[in-house]
């Protein structure tokens, strides 16, 4: 036992150490914060650069709905538009629209013979503005032809948003949001998948060091295989931990530094920094009550639960598939032999995070129920599952069998391992590995 | 006193067998040469010793005692496939790999810093492996072995990568530890450092022991009656018709080996020959272990 430990230590002393984790480490929250901070300095850059968009409008009706907005200055010529546009031509103007007269026709025509012309490609929200602007006047000529008002239309315009509340069995009620289950269960999924190919790599090449620089016999003449191997699978996902924990601490304080001093505080109230970026992209249609129902729901899941059952996946998803890649490591000389093998191990996992975006969708659908139940596919799928409140029996079974399965697959991988590793420049298939399983 | 006795062991692999009904004594405090072509079974019973793989029949005792994993501390081992970990500082490694045999951290401290004064090596604690050259990561992996004072040494082609320098470093060192009384199993294919180093010998073949025996014992019985004859004249016709029970084996100049037939005392050939010539020197020719080596295999395949 105490030898174990000791390889754990080397495991995972000699990897922290490494130059490439402390890099990874500071690098990960970096292009996190980066990511949740793109946005907000876009915005704030995109407001530096003046775009000056000319319009000629034949009609003289548009110019009022044409309001400067986030760097777009409009500006309204009344002169012919061949004369426009060659004044456009030699000037900075970024674009220039062209809105014909309809006269006599229906208004309806200007739907296709607006013409915008511009020096170089144009943004797309650019070309959203110009659409919705002119469509919002051509829809309130035609309410007024239709005798109604903008005013009207607005007051009885609607938007439901449901309250689901589950009912359990014992007549309790708790309000659940679908997005917010779905949310959590995307990135509960994703993250045990990210995990499980990053670190189970990372064993996989650790054993073919071991190998290949001829070590692995001075120490299994020490140790046993499996201890080697179990003591490495472990100090690999102490590892994993460690680098888990310090991104999410280290995010936390870079992003909320940065904002605090990149971000005018009059601008953002203190939820969005909290909810990062997607949360600020939605800002504009979310006000406190939104955030307020958000808190809500995520309230009503349980979270010290989900936080419970997504380390036991986690740690056990790693183990069952950790092993198996530490076994494909024994077997091979070099990483280009290991595709052969990394196939079958590489499938379920890439299966499972496929299926888990169906299975959100119906989260009770026999595809759901029996992903979540085989070990090979339950710990993303399972963790997918679990904000939609499964049965609890199922999610025994599902644990049960998680552990069964890696018990299974780390045997399998033992077997595997205290002959291979001791097996140099010879070709390995499938047939050896099974020989090697059965060999006493 | 055996250090360790094999019993029987058999050992076969899904597609042959690596070992067949092998049985060994190691004399205690002596150096036993296991020799054998490649492939003959070596390695595998080398790792039966070491644990490392469990033997389909028989047993190893250790000291009279069934091999068990309290022997891991009692025994050395250094593989012919060996390396180190690259990127890992050599002090640091050594330590590992000495606390993996169950040694405290400060009894590896102690007895790996004299080691390294010993071989001279001090600077190169804080140095990774893939800073050294071939021949100085073999020393650090040669102090690794002996380290934590084994009774049982295994050297599987413990010269390999040594220059003629630093092999003989580690031969004068192999020696030293056989006086302090550690036994010693080398298995080599540098029959030259059999002949000068080991006490007793076991050839492997094809997965069977087919010698073994005090090297003393085992080169008398391989004796042949040959002795090697200086003469002080070149005219040696007479030696092409040699009456029984002499018989010529080669002869060059004023040199020839004859054989002696059916235990005929020597004195009768120097008689013989004192009548013909003048003789320079007179000695038994003494078979080699190569010699033995090559026979032995020859005879086994036939």
């Amino acid at each position: 036992m105490n030898k174990i430990l000791l390889i754990i230590k080397r495991e995972y002393l000699s990897r922290v150490r490494k130059k490439s984790f402390i890099i990874m480490t500071i690098l990960g929250p970096v292009l996190m914060a980066g990511l949740i901070l793109a946005p907000i300095l876009l915005m704030d850059s995109s407001a530096d650069e003046k775009k000056e968009i000319w319009v000629c409008d034949e009609n003289n009706l548009f110019e009022p709905q044409f309001k400067d907005v986030d760097g777009t200055d409009y500006q309204f010529f009344k002169n012919d538009v061949l004369e426009v546009k060659e004044q456009f031509n030699t000037s900075d103007g970024y674009a220039l629209v062209h809105i014909p007269k309809f006269e006599n026709q229906s208004i309806d025509v200007l739907e296709s013979s607006v013409k915008v012309y511009v020096h170089k490609p144009m943004s797309l929200s650019n070309q959203n503005q110009i659409s919705n602007n002119i469509e919002s006047v051509i829809e309130s000529i035609k309410l007024k032809e239709e005798g109604l008002t903008r005013d009207i239309i607005d007051r009885t315009r609607s938007n439901v948003n449901l309250n689901t509340i589950i009912l359990g069995e014992s007549g309790s009620e708790k309000t659940g949001s679908t997005e917010v289950s779905m949310g959590i269960s995307m990135f509960g999924g994703f993250l045990i998948y990210i995990f499980i190919f990053l670190y189970g790599a990372m064993v996989m090449r650790g054993v073919m060091e071991e190998k290949t620089s001829r070590i692995v016999e001075i120490i299994i003449s020490s140790v046993k295989p499996i201890q080697l191997m179990m003591g490495k699978i472990i100090g690999i996902a102490l590892v994993g931990f460690t680098q888990f924990a310090l991104w999410v601490s280290l995010t936390f304080v870079i992003s909320s530094v940065a904002t605090a001093l990149l971000v005018n505080p009059a601008d953002i109230n203190p939820v969005d920094m909290a909810n990062g970026s997607e949360m600020l992209i939605q800002e504009a249609d979310m006000n406190q009550d939104g955030f307020a129902s958000v808190f809500e729901q995520l309230e009503s899941i349980n979270i010290t639960f989900l936080l419970a059952m997504f380390l036991f996946y986690f740690i056990g998803g790693y183990l069952m598939y950790g092993s198996l890649f530490a076994a494909v490591g024994s077997a091979v000389d070099s990483e280009t032999d290991s595709q052969q093998f990394m196939l079958p191990i590489t499938i379920p996992l890439i299966f499972s995070f496929i299926a888990l975006q169906t299975i959100l969708e119906n989260p009770d659908s026999s595809l759901a129920f029996w992903c979540s139940i085989i070990p090979f596919t339950s710990p993303i799928v399972m963790m997918g599952r679990l904000p939609f409140d499964p049965p609890l029996w199922e999610v025994g079974l599902s644990m049960l069998l998680l552990i069964v399965g890696f018990i299974f697959t780390s045997w399998l991988a033992g077997r595997i391992y205290r002959v291979g590793i001791l097996m140099y420049g010879q070709k390995v298939n499938y047939k050896t590995l099974w020989k090697w399983i059965k060999q006493s | 006193m055996k250090v360790l006795e094999v019993r029987s062991v058999s050992k076969s692999y899904s597609h042959h067998k690596a070992l067949d009904d092998v049985s060994l004594s190691v004399p205690e405090g002596q150096i036993f040469g296991l020799l054998g072509p490649n492939g003959a079974g070596k390695t595998s019973l080398i790792r039966i010793i070491n644990q490392i793989t469990m033997p389909d029949q028989g047993d190893v005792l250790f000291k009279g005692n069934s091999l068990s994993s309290e022997h891991i501390k009692a025994i050395g081992y250094l593989p012919e496939e060996r390396g180190l970990y690259k990127k890992m500082k050599v002090g640091e490694q050594a330590l590992y790999l000495a606390q993996l045999k169950g040694l405290s951290t400060a009894e590896a401290k102690t007895a790996l810093k004299e080691w390294f004064k010993k071989f001279d090596i001090e600077p190169w604690w804080d140095k990774t492996v893939e800073d050294l050259s071939k021949g100085m990561a073999q020393k650090v992996q040669f102090i690794t072995t002996v380290l934590h004072r084994p009774k049982l040494l295994i050297f599987d082609e413990p010269f390999s990568g040594f220059d003629p320098i630093n092999a003989n470093i580690i031969k004068d060192e192999i020696i030293k530890l056989k006086e302090q009384g550690t036994s010693i199993i080398f298995s080599t294919h540098r029959m030259e450092s059999v002949e000068e180093l080991c006490d007793h010998i076991a050839l492997i073949d094809k997965s069977k022991k087919i010698l073994d025996g005090p090297v003393q014992q085992i080169k008398e019985n391989f004796k042949q009656q040959i002795y090697a004859v200086d003469f002080s004249s070149s005219n040696l016709d007479f030696l092409n018709a040699l009456p029984e029970p002499f018989k010529l084996i080669n002869k060059n100049n004023q040199q020839a080996d004859i054989q002696i037939l059916n235990q005929t005392p020597a004195s009768d050939l120097i008689r013989f020959l004192l009548d013909k010539s003048d003789i320079k020197a007179f000695e038994e020719k003494i078979p080699t272990i190569n010699e033995i080596f090559i026979r032995t295999v020859q005879e086994n395949e036939s």
